[in-house]
């Protein structure tokens, strides 16, 4: 299987969809001309024209509500916005329409739409180029959240997006976009969207992560079983809603204690709602305190470099957290 | 565009008292606390929604906001259901969820009433994006509010309609007032059409048409306005058409209205699109009168029957309230 980055996963993903499919558009700021900000849709504008690889205004609201609008009337939109930070002009259109429109109408019409953004901190993006919105989303029922965290899956998941009757929002860690490379097959694939994975067993402990912060699980859990001999279980949400509970729940039941890992800020972050599913349902279990490392509870994260690492869960710091609970 | 006949213009009469029989009706019912919630009736504006809906063809799309239950009588939706819906009944046209703010029904390409002011003017743009895009020839009709054009959205979906000429015609119903603050105190232009012009004047001559300010008391002309801008949706692009209204009842029931005087609405209501019609028609043809007496009574009893069907109808379930959450 050849080996692939992260992003250039994603644009084989659309890339195929906008050729099995004629209602699959993109849309969204320099996603055509110039292949998107960061290049996600190269190339795609060259092969598909103007029609279906749409250059927007830099308007926001526009790009999301008019994806909701040409999926109720039957296309099958793919809607960019260039980072995460940016997605708060459509917040009412993402949480009032797209997510409300098969509810209100009772099964009239659905939204069957993806839409794509970068998030996440650890490119010196500073406060409106690095945030984790996940949290805001994963509030409103009828909302599908996907953030993978390998070139597979991201591939995978971004075809399974474009074919689910519901919206779906694929949140991409920009800073594994070139960094992460994987094996990615050459038949045609998808990636289930509901279904966490276990992608490290392990008996000691159970991490629990998706999108950039997976990929630095992995490298702690490595650390720690190396120098450590502790032995983490690792699960890859993939699928923040609707989430996995039973692949999330038997690790736990197996392990006994949890290290939930997100870069958001943690008061309230996805982290949170997994500790709470964690204490409900499989209290009997519980073997230890249910830890979370995010990112501190401060407005944004800043720009200087130094303070991005303040701010940023990495691999040592994942590791650190390790140590202490299987101590614990 | 032919001159509409005579059996037309009775059945335009029929609609016009439909909706003004079903929302006295409905006000009844609210006063009775059997409607709950919000309730804003479209009396007064009748000749506007039905003169408009009248000009669109079986293929175009409608979308209107709030004020909705006109246009979705006026496009045909079942009187029963909508009176259901009302009532907060199983058998309302969203089994209840939706309620009398978000009517909708896929097969009339009606897309529904929206509760956020302005935020159906992208989707209507999505809609009209859809049709642009399979080649079809279909033009969306997108109603609003006057204080709908002093939000962002109006401003997005303008340019958007202009920059990649969508069929669309953006239909501002002027009733002078948006809730309880005038145009005059709440918009920079008080001639809404004016607002179009910042959007008409693209390369080559494209961009967004401005059309006539229409009196939206006469059925008649806003049937042959609204006809004309379909005709340049279709054939040029985006039009902005401002009817000229009046809301002769409060923005919503229990409305003091303040904000104006009593003889000003005594002025409208003497002057109402109805009575205006039914002289119009008196004029023209000879002893029409028993058609009209006998129109009156069908739609009396219309009205009550649906009623009558909506009280009889049952309330929703506790099924009911998880249902339609996601598309499976």
């Amino acid at each position: 299987m050849p080996e692939v980055t992260l992003i250039e996963a994603l644009r084989q993903a659309m890339d195929e969809e906008l050729e099995r499919d004629d209602r699959v558009f993109i849309t969204g700021e320099d996603v055509g001309q110039r292949g998107g900000v960061f290049r996600a849709t190269v190339g795609l504008f060259e092969k598909y024209g103007a029609e279906r690889v749409i250059d927007s205004p830099l308007a926001e609201l526009s790009i999301v509500a008019v994806g909701i609008g040409a999926a109720l009337a039957g296309m099958r939109p793919i809607c960019e916005i260039q980072f995460a930070d940016y997605i708060f002009p459509a917040f009412n259109q993402i949480v009032n329409e797209a997510a409300l429109v098969y509810y209100r109408t009772n099964g009239e019409y659905n939204v069957p739409m993806v839409i794509r953004a970068p998030y996440g901190g650890g490119i010196g993006g500073g406060l409106y180029h690095s945030q984790s919105v996940e949290a805001f989303f994963a509030h409103a029922p009828g909302l599908k959240i996907v953030i993978p965290s390998n070139p597979y899956d991201a591939k995978g998941l971004l075809k399974a997006a474009v074919r689910d009757p519901n919206p779906v929002m694929v949140f991409e860690p920009k800073k594994g976009y070139r960094l992460i490379r994987g094996e990615v097959p050459d038949h045609e694939y998808t990636v289930p969207i509901g279904l966490s994975e276990v992608t490290r067993k392990g008996d000691d402990l159970t991490v629990y992560a998706y999108g950039m912060m997976h990929y630095y699980t992995l490298q702690a859990a490595e650390m720690v079983a190396q120098q450590d001999g502790i032995q983490c279980e690792v699960v890859d949400i993939r699928t923040l809603v609707p989430l996995d509970k039973e692949t999330v729940l038997n690790s736990f039941k197996k392990t006994g204690k949890a290290l939930i890992v997100y870069e958001d800020n943690r008061f309230l972050g996805y982290g949170a709602e997994l500790a709470a599913i964690l204490s409900d349902e499989a209290f009997e279990y519980m073997d230890g305190p249910i830890r979370r490392l995010a990112g501190p509870d401060v407005p944004g994260v800043p720009f200087a470099h130094t303070m991005q690492d303040f701010f940023m869960p990495s691999p040592e710091k994942i590791a650190h957290a390790i140590r202490e609970l299987a101590a614990y | 565009m032919a001159a509409p006949n005579k059996e037309t213009l009775l059945d335009w009469y029929r609609q016009m008292v439909l909706i003004r029989r079903f929302e006295e009706r409905c006000a009844e019912l609210y006063q009775q606390g059997l409607i709950g919630g919000f309730l804003h009736l479209y009396i007064g504006q009748e000749a506007t929604g039905v003169g408009a809906v009248a000009a669109l063809r079986e293929q175009d799309h409608v979308i209107t906001a709030y004020r909705d239950h006109g246009i979705a009588l006026a496009r045909g939706l079942d009187v029963n259901a909508l009176m259901a819906e009302m009532l907060g009944k199983a058998t309302g046209v969203s089994g209840g969820k939706g309620g009398s703010m978000h009517l909708a029904n896929r097969d009339l390409r009606f897309w529904g009433g929206y509760g956020i002011v302005g935020g159906h003017l992208p989707l209507a743009a999505g809609i009209a994006l859809k049709a642009k895009y399979n080649e079809e020839d279909e033009v969306v009709l997108c109603l609003m509010g006057d204080g709908a054009t002093n939000i962002g959205y109006f401003h997005e979906s303008l340019n958007l309609s202009a920059v990649w000429e969508l069929p669309v015609v953006w239909l501002v119903e002027n009733n002078q007032y948006g809730m309880g603050t005038s145009v005059a105190r709440a918009s920079g232009a008080t001639e809404i059409v004016q607002k179009a012009m910042a959007y008409c004047c693209g390369p080559d001559g494209r961009g967004m048409a401005v059309g006539p300010r229409l009196d939206g008391m006469d059925v008649i002309a806003m049937y042959d306005g609204i006809s004309e801008a379909i005709e340049h949706a279709r054939t040029k692009g985006p039009i902005l058409v401002e009817s000229l209204t009046y809301r002769l009842e409060g923005h919503s029931m229990g409305d003091p209205q303040r904000y104006r005087t009593k003889e000003e609405v005594e002025e409208f209501s003497a002057a109402g699109p109805i009575g205006r019609f039914r002289n119009h028609l008196i004029e023209k043809y000879k002893n029409i009168g028993s058609r009209l007496d006998s129109i009156d009574q069908e739609v009396l009893d219309e009205v009550e029957a649906a009623v009558e069907f909506a009280q009889n109808s049952p309330d929703p379930t506790f099924e009911d309230l998880t249902s339609h959450v996601y598309v499976d």
